[in-house]
């Protein structure tokens, strides 16, 4: 257990220290979110109804531009193969990287959302349903994209390759992700429903990912 | 002879070159006699004589998901079994399982404007399918970005076990939703609701599909194995001239 909590306290320290790069993401959500006006036009009716849309959208592309992260830097100095070989399970410590990971690079992308929700001119309870969404979907985004991320360090192989494949598997997330802001702003589906649906693919992805990055890992590694 | 025997990639060429032509002929023939049939077929009363798209449609969708099932069975033999010729056969059936969703993509399509007036609806059935599409490509990207092919094959395994959980998701979805595609109509409790004027040739086409599979798949898998040799010879080749 302190194993684990030590490995949380040092990821989300490197995360945040220089050279770390969680909070480029933020930059990166604030970027894409302030394009979209430019592309759609300036029209305040409009991005209220897109609104949603593109803040999930932004948060999305954001986790997976840092999901390069969550296991490159530790490959690189070794200390990845630390991991692999140590007396902690290995499905624990890759869950236990992910919480890290959404402790510093997802956390602050749902702090951020309000203060955009602003710019595309998000009353109170849009802006609310979108975080609270976020809040919940976020991490089923960080360990869907584990599955890749350790894949890719597997290969030696970053970028492109990362995003196509983890983008088909967080569509589902983005649906109901959407779909619940939506309901809870203007309805006419209850929000209920797509919310819980949200809440069972973070759930599942938290059994799913740990599992299928460990057997990526352990196969892959040499 | 069982699946182990099959693990020498001699045998399994010498096996399947005397199995092909037989499998590729009985593919012609039940073919021929599905598309006779389904010509045949009498047009639907709502729908006319565009119902036949649905002789081709149906066994390409059975056979988008039946692929990935097997190269799931495929994925679990190299991450268990680790049997040598697996990972060659999840490889080899990656492109003909994309084929078969793309074929099911774009007849749905056809058949979906004169029956639903688009031709595309973002309903969970077509969706979930449209997914499926993808992460074929993906996986056949993940194929391509590696030049150690068993290296590949088990990261390309992790990915296909994690992409099967879509199967279930696509053949549930018109049951989940309320989709503008139609419930099942064959594979359901209390049997088809088909007719059996329609049925028959639906079921001839889709044994028909799934040998057309069989056989590619096969095939694709011998020249993978012959690919390889060629490949490590071509290897032992530079390095005698290095040497």
């Amino acid at each position: 257990m302190t194993a684990l909590a030590a490995l949380i306290r040092r990821d989300i320290k490197i995360a945040l220290r220089v050279g770390g790069g969680a909070l480029i993401g933020v930059l990166f959500f604030l970027t894409v979110t302030v394009l979209m006006p430019f592309a759609i036009g300036p029209d305040m009716a409009l991005l209220t109804r897109l609104g949603p849309a593109i803040l999930w959208l932004g948060a999305l592309l954001a986790s997976l531009l840092t999901l390069d992260r969550l296991f490159t830097a530790d490959h690189e100095d070794g200390s990845l193969d630390l991991i692999v070989m140590g007396r902690t399970p290995l499905e624990l410590a890759c869950a236990a990287k992910a919480l890290a990971h959404w402790l510093a690079a997802g956390v602050p992308l749902i702090v951020a959302t309000p203060v955009l929700g602003l710019l595309l001119n998000l009353d109170g309870t849009a802006t609310s349903a979108v975080a609270l969404t976020l809040l919940v979907g976020t991490p089923a985004l960080t360990f869907t994209g584990m599955i890749g991320a350790s894949l890719a360090v597997t290969l030696h192989r970053g970028g492109l390759l990362l995003a196509v494949l983890v983008l088909p598997l967080s569509i589902p997330v983005l649906i109901f992700g959407v779909a619940a802001s939506q309901a809870a702003i203007s309805g006419p589906l209850s929000f209920g429903t797509p919310f819980s649906i949200l809440c069972a693919l973070s759930l599942v992805s938290l059994v799913v990912g740990p599992f299928a990055a460990a057997a990526s890992l352990r196969h892959g590694l040499d | 002879m069982t699946l182990i025997d099959l693990a020498n990639p001699t045998k399994f060429l010498s096996l399947t070159a005397r199995v092909l032509p037989w499998l590729a002929g009985a593919t012609a023939i039940l073919l021929l006699v599905g598309f006779y049939q389904a010509a045949m077929a009498p047009d639907d009363y709502q729908q006319g004589a565009t119902v036949k798209i649905m002789f081709v449609h149906v066994p390409n969708a059975w056979l988008a998901m039946f692929v990935w099932g097997v190269m799931s069975l495929a994925a679990l033999g190299t991450l268990v079994w680790r049997h040598p010729l697996a990972d060659v056969a999840a490889k080899a059936a990656a492109p003909i399982g994309a084929a078969f969703t793309f074929l099911a993509l774009v007849t749905g399509s056809l058949w979906g404007r004169p029956m639903w007036g688009t031709y595309w609806e973002w309903d969970a059935r077509l969706t979930s399918v449209l997914i499926l599409f993808l992460m074929y490509l993906g996986l056949m990207a993940l194929w391509r970005a590696v030049d150690d092919p068993s290296r590949a094959a088990r990261a390309a395994a992790v990915l296909t076990l994690v992409g099967a959980i879509n199967l279930p998701i696509i053949k549930f979805s018109v049951d989940w939703w309320n989709t503008l595609h139609q419930p099942a109509a064959v594979l359901r409790m209390g049997g088809p609701s088909l007719d059996k004027a329609f049925l028959i040739p639906l079921l001839v086409m889709a044994v028909g599909f799934s040998l057309l599979f069989v056989t590619l798949h096969l095939a694709a898998m011998r020249n993978e194995i012959l690919r390889r040799r060629v490949r490590s010879l071509q290897m032992m080749q530079a390095s005698q001239q290095a040497a």
